[in-house]
């Protein structure tokens, strides 16, 4: 009962961070609540990373931006951009660039070059990719600290206990569950691999649902995080598929008049190469990205219901906390789910590549 | 829309920066711990069964000792059963001894007294014997003081000498 409270305080921390952030750049001109606006201004990626407003004012993280536009490399901080737009709706920046507000570049930076809107090479260290280093730096500790407890011990010492003890029983968990289930034998080949997807999307997810820096980020419910993530098990899987596992797809055993003279089977199959992957990046894109939406609308409907009358706002609020306290214990192990589901399919997609013929899968 | 699609400068430093996690976290990370762990399964289980040998020993100990004990206690009863009968052997080896010899220093010491007896018996005689002599050559002096007497005596004595020669 008394974790319970100390998790309801925490919970309730977070909402209130949540509903900071979302009232303090939500509201356009004629003070109604811009939910789109709110919603997409958290889930996609930006250039700078606003945590609050306080007064007023914005507190934003200044992230720099790196880029090779027509006129060379550019490395500036992304406060040079003017926070007010133009007629055009651009936000003008050094070097001719700006950042886009049309529709098809939209808060990305362009430049014009020859009167027609470019986007120059832009590895700019975005909110994401900000996230995307804490979460690594988070995921190196988290496993090299007991991985270094394991260097320094013998195995005859005494079970590890605390941070280091947690972390191995959570690698072996995933380990003996996911991977070795899956795998069997060939589980030593996959396991770092797969080890890595776990805990990098696990802490991905985790921090994502944390509403402050060094939270708050959406890195796993953006789909370039995923597409990655499906690329490498593509690779991997098709990379160390067996003879068996290609002749499967291109002369699968199925009667002769569904591959002779129309290749039936053998086009769904290869076209299953494509989509186990692409349903891997959907999947995970989707849920991580729904969390943060369902999120931040609970906390939304407060303020659009303060816009209606003060007592359906009051009366609301009261509901939308409950509802956000469910989501957030609900986020938290869907966090967990994602991570598993995606390592857990990977490694089965990989065992499926490994197939040596049907003798030996018998 | 931006939603679904890969953006370049994501994806590159999602590149770089996953690469690199890997490629630390496959040298350095998972398959220390995932060993550590799977050698402490080994050592922890290779410790059960050896306590466990140790167990059955300690109780295969438990019932040697316990046989050894009886038998011991068998040894000892037997040993002291051996004892009480050589103790009652002796004893009575002793005894039969002790009455041998008394009875032989009883006989001695009877034929001692025999022989003293006959000793003292004899020596009383002989003395008996001079005693009488001597007081019957006293007597004869006396008796014979007087020539009167002994020449009596003389022919008394040839008289009977010559009573017993005609008898003859």
């Amino acid at each position: 009962m008394r974790y319970f409270r100390h998790l309801l305080c925490v919970v309730a921390f977070m909402f209130a961070c949540i509903s900071a952030n979302a009232v303090g750049h939500g509201t356009d001109e004629n003070g109604s609540i811009d939910l789109q606006g709110i919603l997409f201004g958290h889930i996609q990626d930006s250039y700078e990373w606003h945590i609050t407003t306080v007064n007023g004012h914005p507190v934003v993280l200044h992230l720099p931006v790196i880029v090779k536009s027509s006129t060379g490399w550019h490395v500036f901080s992304s406060g040079e951009f003017s926070e007010e737009a133009d007629a055009a709706g651009n936000r003008p920046g050094p070097y001719g660039l700006y950042i886009s507000g049309s529709e098809a570049n939209a808060n990305k930076i362009c430049e014009k070059v020859d009167g027609a809107e470019v986007r120059p090479f832009d590895i700019s260290i975005t909110k994401t990719v900000a996230v995307l280093f804490i979460d690594a730096i988070l995921l190196l500790l988290c496993v090299l600290i007991p991985a270094r407890w394991c260097k320094r011990h013998r195995p005859e010492d005494p079970a590890p206990k605390g941070f280091t003890g947690l972390m191995t029983m959570f690698i072996m968990y995933i380990y003996d569950e996911v991977i070795k289930a899956s795998l069997g034998k060939e589980a030593d080949k996959y396991a770092p691999y797969l080890l890595t997807c776990f805990f990098f999307i696990f802490i991905a997810n985790i921090m994502g649902v944390v509403p402050f820096p060094p939270g708050g980020g959406n890195l796993t419910g953006n789909i370039t995080c995923t597409f990655f993530l499906a690329l490498c098990t593509f690779i991997i899987t098709n990379v160390t598929g067996t003879k068996a596992y290609w002749k499967d797809i291109f002369w699968p055993e199925v009667p002769t008049w569904l591959k002779v003279p129309v290749p039936l089977m053998p086009f769904i199959e290869f076209f299953s190469i494509f989509t186990k992957p692409l349903a891997l990046m959907i999947r995970l894109f989707a849920n991580m990205m729904a969390g943060h939406a369902i999120a931040l609308s609970l906390s939304c409907i407060i303020f659009i219901m303060f816009g209606i009358n003060a007592v359906a706002g009051a009366s609301m609020t009261v509901v939308s906390v409950l509802m956000s306290v469910f989501m957030m214990l609900l986020e938290v192990l869907v966090c967990f789910i994602q991570a598993l589901v995606f390592t857990m399919l990977s490694a089965v997609f990989f065992s499926l590549a490994h197939v040596h013929g049907h003798a030996v899968k018998e | 829309m931006s939603l679904i699609t890969p953006d370049f400068g994501l994806l590159f430093w999602m590149a770089v920066v996953f690469l690199i996690v890997l490629g630390i976290l496959w040298r350095f990370g998972f398959p220390v711990i995932v060993k550590m762990v799977n050698d402490r399964k080994d050592y922890i289980d290779d410790s059960l069964r050896k306590a466990h040998e140790a167990n059955e020993r300690l109780a295969n100990i438990k019932i040697e000792s316990e046989s050894i004990l009886q038998e011991a206690r068998e040894k000892q009863a037997l040993i002291l059963k051996e004892a009480a009968t050589t103790r009652d052997a002796i004893v009575e080896k002793a005894q039969d001894k002790a009455r041998e010899e008394s009875n032989r220093l009883i006989a001695e010491a009877k034929a001692e007294i025999e022989a003293q007896k006959q000793a003292a018996i004899s020596d009383i005689r002989a003395q008996v014997a001079e005693l009488s002599v001597k007081v019957a050559e006293k007597i004869l002096r006396k008796e014979l003081g007087d020539s009167g007497k002994q020449m009596d005596l003389i022919d008394r004595l040839l008289d009977e000498v010559s009573s017993s020669d005609k008898k003859q």
